[in-house]
């Protein structure tokens, strides 16, 4: 039998908590920084505006096609590639009077006069209107899904175990974004759609988690044993699943950020950030949370009605 | 202790039976066809113009490798593309303007699979290349133009029984009428109940400011946004199907937004052009006279008048009609047209205008009795009479127009058109996409590719670090796949990149049940339990925490799919049906499995896991 994780003695997780909390601590207030500061680049699905997706025949070159796309004088445009040297990403403001389809128009003329070569892929055109609601759409989800993670776990376990979980994992979704701030990467639709996923995903590893740690507290042989030892032993014995599990989600979550191109690249580096976080804020954040806020054997053996014996 | 009914097993087998069947019309691909659907009302795909549409096909050495008549349309299906773009020319020719003659690709699936519903999933845009547009209804304007009708109504009632009024003015949302004493404002209110029965009326008769103040109930104000977005999409409906595309989508979004895509369209700019055209609606005088119009087929048209042509020609019609170029009234005066009966329950179409084109309806009829006017739907400055009929007493506001054997679906048809003549209310473009075809399809490659190799990179590992039980949770896992794509094409929902991102998320996380389980019974068996004992005790216990964790991420993926919008609803949709399926095959599947490999040994000393 292969073991990766055969551990004999139980690892003191719950000793490092002062010095984890303030790892965590330190790691969320420089991704808050960074989000204040930098302030996250909004796609093009938020703040409105034209994208044109261009790609060449051989390896562009980027310094001419910027100087091309300012010529036409439209503001702000942006050149970028798309994961290749071919691939060219031009995105242009929303201009009065002026419809996307004549813009990309425009755009795919002056580039075509200096280099035949050049195809339109995709065209998009978002209006002004559109973005704020996106972003209170996102919040909307955001906080449901809090306040669903929340319920759903003050019934199943109880409030301080609800609570940590979801502040741990707001951890995880500060630090991505705190990431894609730092990064100045693109803040598109599918990254939301990849946050939001995280959130799920990661809420999941706390609960594997508690439900070890509220299984322990039933167990005679865990009598004696103070909270944090509880804690620890049940850190440890989900340990090896957690990695596992981590490492199959992460290689799936890989091979979407090495092949699957650039429409899935956004969405694949927030779940590849959000979930080697998942593992850190799920054993070392969450679990001292519920030590901070005073969880004890006696707030889940009263409640002898939940007969769930939990895993792994 | 680990063998399960044989019910349980039979479901494993039909389950699986059933997946393949359903997934299997994905793998055959598609080739290329031709669709043919009726243009108007009145032009039929029967077998009339199959035979025809075959025999010019044959004719110019073109054979369809499959016909395929539908309820309405008709589709044919060719050898290839450059077959498919003569024929597509041919039959264009042949059948003429009333029918749309679309380029379509359609699955290979065989008969025998179709028959049984089983279908394709429908590919989104994304993968499949076309255009897309996010149209907003102006609903101010809307409004504003009920009101300024609700204005001119009022004035004409109020004139019509002599009550006399001051200034009729448009406040925000509301008409006011200025009064001169207490006596005028019960007279208004009177006539105005009686004749507009659905507006808000409130009096004032405080000393020096007398008057009548009109709005529309609330009801009637989202009933009117309601509408208007019903005959916007209506009218999209008639203006896309010009455009010949096979399968588009026209939805409302939202209160007042209407999603257009058009799949295979590239050129977005002949789309917008298509999309934003005004069709209006006009009554005109037509001239029956046989001579004169027999003069005007020679080429002989009089001056001031035109020779336009009949829209649903039945027997013993003229398929042209001699119309007066002079416009009598517009469709903006048109309140409602919806199919009706008459007292001989034939079916007719009734009409009723607002009080401006009632008054100019009444005095046109009532010079005109005996003669014969026509409606006239006006498109791209191309005009088509929808119906002459001959005027035989003076009409108002309200009439019908009887067609002489016009049948049920005739009359709702063309009451359809003359309500989608032209928009309800303005639009504007928020949001649009073009994406190449070529770009589709390397969206759909590179989702497949990722998508594969994260599976075999899972599988691998499992079947090396867990051996048996590592098998078992591979195929539990490829049987995810195979449930999921099947539940995918019976829903015939459409799949989008972010729906393929969610097949492949959805695999990186159904394996954390197994996980669970195969950690489980290795823990089991730590503490000493037997091989039998260990697995049934792994799975019980493991149970209760995949069910937890699936619970928890259900919730954020039902969240997604309530508050997501477009990319991210179908991502959610994909995620939350992949964790439906996960917790059937990595828990039920998984221990039946397991259950046949080792819950019929009876001296079992040791697992493999």
């Amino acid at each position: 039998m292969i073991e990766f994780f055969h551990i004999k003695r139980d690892i003191p997780f719950m000793s490092y908590g002062k010095l984890t909390t303030a790892i965590s601590l330190l790691t969320f207030v420089v991704a808050v920084f960074f989000l204040v500061h930098k302030g996250l680049n909004f796609g093009v699905e938020f703040t409105g505006g034209t994208v044109v997706e261009l790609r060449y025949e051989q390896p562009a070159d980027f310094q001419q096609i910027r100087q091309h796309v300012d010529s036409l004088k439209y503001g702000e445009a942006q050149v970028q590639s798309l994961g290749t040297a071919r691939d060219v990403m031009v995105r242009l403001p929303n201009i009065k009077g002026k419809t996307s389809a004549q813009l990309s128009d425009e755009v795919f003329n002056v580039l075509k006069s200096s280099r035949p070569d050049v195809k339109v892929m995709k065209v998009e055109f978002i209006g002004p209107s559109v973005g704020d609601e996106l972003v209170t759409h996102g919040l909307t989800a955001l906080a449901v899904v809090c306040l669903g993670i929340i319920m759903y776990l003050a019934v199943r376990f109880e409030w301080r175990f609800a609570v940590s979980a979801v502040i741990a994992n707001m951890h995880d979704v500060v630090i991505i974004l705190g990431c894609f701030a730092f990064f100045q990467w693109e803040f598109s639709l599918a990254v939301l759609a990849g946050v939001l996923a995280v959130l799920g995903y990661s809420v999941n590893e706390s609960v594997v988690v508690f439900d070890r740690i509220r299984e322990n507290f039933h167990k005679p042989t865990m009598r004696g044993k103070t909270v944090p030892e509880v804690i620890d032993n049940a850190i440890t014995a989900t340990m090896s699943r957690t990695i596992i599990t981590h490492a199959s989600t992460e290689a799936m979550v890989l091979s979407m950020l090495v092949f699957g191109g650039a429409a899935l690249h956004g969405f694949s580096m927030a779940l590849t950030i959000g979930i080697v976080f998942g593992i850190y804020s799920s054993v070392l954040v969450a679990s001292p949370l519920l030590l901070m806020f005073g969880v004890s054997r006696d707030n889940m053996v009263k409640q002898t009605v939940v007969k769930e014996e939990a895993v792994v | 202790m680990n063998r399960y009914p044989l019910w349980k097993y039979g479901l494993m087998a039909l389950t699986l039976v059933v997946s393949l069947l359903y997934t299997l019309p994905n793998f055959y691909g598609e080739s290329p066809a031709v669709q043919i659907s009726a243009a108007r009302s009145s032009a039929q795909v029967d077998a009339a113009v199959k035979d025809k549409v075959l025999g010019q096909l044959n004719a110019a050495g073109l054979v369809p490798t499959a016909v395929l008549p539908g309820t309405d349309t008709l589709k044919l299906r060719f050898k290839d593309v450059e077959q498919q773009i003569k024929a597509k020319d041919v039959i264009q020719q042949s059948l003429g303007e009333n029918y749309i003659v679309a380029l379509n690709l359609l699955s290979n699936t065989p008969e025998w699979l179709s028959g049984i519903g089983a279908k394709p999933m429908f590919l989104g845009l994304d993968l499949r290349g076309g255009v897309h547009f996010l149209l907003e209804v102006d609903m101010k304007a809307a409004v504003d133009k009920q009101m300024q009708k609700m204005g001119s109504s009022i004035r004409r009632e109020l004139k019509d029984k002599k009550v006399r009024y001051g200034r009729v003015s448009l406040e925000r949302d509301s008409v006011s009428v200025q009064l001169r004493d207490a006596e005028t404002v019960d007279q208004t209110m009177a006539v105005l109940k009686k004749a507009m029965p659905d507006i808000v009326l409130t009096p004032s008769k405080t000393e020096g400011n007398f008057r009548v103040v009109a709005s529309f109930s609330q009801a009637s104000l989202s009933q009117m946004k309601t509408d208007a977005v019903a005959q916007n999409i209506t009218t999209l409906h008639n203006r896309v199907n010009e455009l010949g595309v096979a399968e588009p989508i026209i939805q409302q979004q939202g209160e007042g937004r209407i999603v257009v895509q058009l799949p295979g369209v590239q050129d977005t700019a002949k789309a917008k052009d298509i999309l934003g055209r005004t069709a209006s609606l006009e009554v005109r005088m037509a001239e029956t006279d046989p001579a004169k119009h027999m003069e005007a087929q020679n080429g002989n048209v009089p001056a001031g008048y035109e020779l336009l042509p009949m829209a649903g020609v039945r027997k013993g019609q003229t398929e042209t009609i001699l119309i007066k170029k002079e416009v009598e009234l517009t469709g903006d005066n048109i309140v409602k047209a919806e199919p009706r009966y008459d007292q001989n329950n034939n079916p007719v179409i009734g009409i009723e205008l607002d009080s401006l084109g009632a008054s100019i309806f009444r005095d046109l009829t009532r010079e005109n009795v005996g003669k014969n006017m026509a409606i006239v739907l006006v498109e791209r400055g191309k005009g088509e009479v929808i119906t002459a009929p001959r005027i035989n007493a003076e009409l108002g506001g309200s009439f019908v127009i009887e067609g002489g054997g016009m049948t049920v679906k005739e009359a709702s048809d063309i009451s359809l058109l003359v309500r989608a003549g032209s928009l309800a209310a303005p639009m504007n473009i928020v949001e649009e996409r073009t994406i190449g075809p070529s770009l589709g399809k390397e969206n759909i490659q590179k989702g497949f590719n990722s998508t594969l190799y994260g599976f075999v990179a899972i599988a691998v590992f499992m079947m090396i670090y867990y051996r048996m039980f590592g098998v078992v949770s591979a195929v539990a896992l490829a049987v995810n796949v195979l449930f999921l794509l099947a539940l995918l094409s019976m829903l015939q929902a459409t799949l989008t990149l972010p729906g393929i991102a969610a097949i492949a998320l959805a695999l990186g996380m159904a394996i954390d049940s197994n996980v669970l389980i195969n950690e489980r019974i290795r823990e089991e068996i730590r503490n000493g339990m037997s091989p039998q004992m260990a697995i049934s005790e792994g799975y019980r216990h493991a149970f209760a925490t995949i069910l937890d964790s699936n619970v928890t991420t259900f919730i954020a993926g039902g969240a997604l799919f309530l508050f997501g919008s477009g990319a991210v609803k179908g991502f959610a949709v994909v995620h939350c049906l992949g964790i439906l399926t996960s917790m059937f095959s990595a828990v039920f599947f998984s221990r039946g499995l397991v259950n046949l490999i080792y819950g019929y040994r009876r001296r079992l000393t040791s697992l493999a896991v």
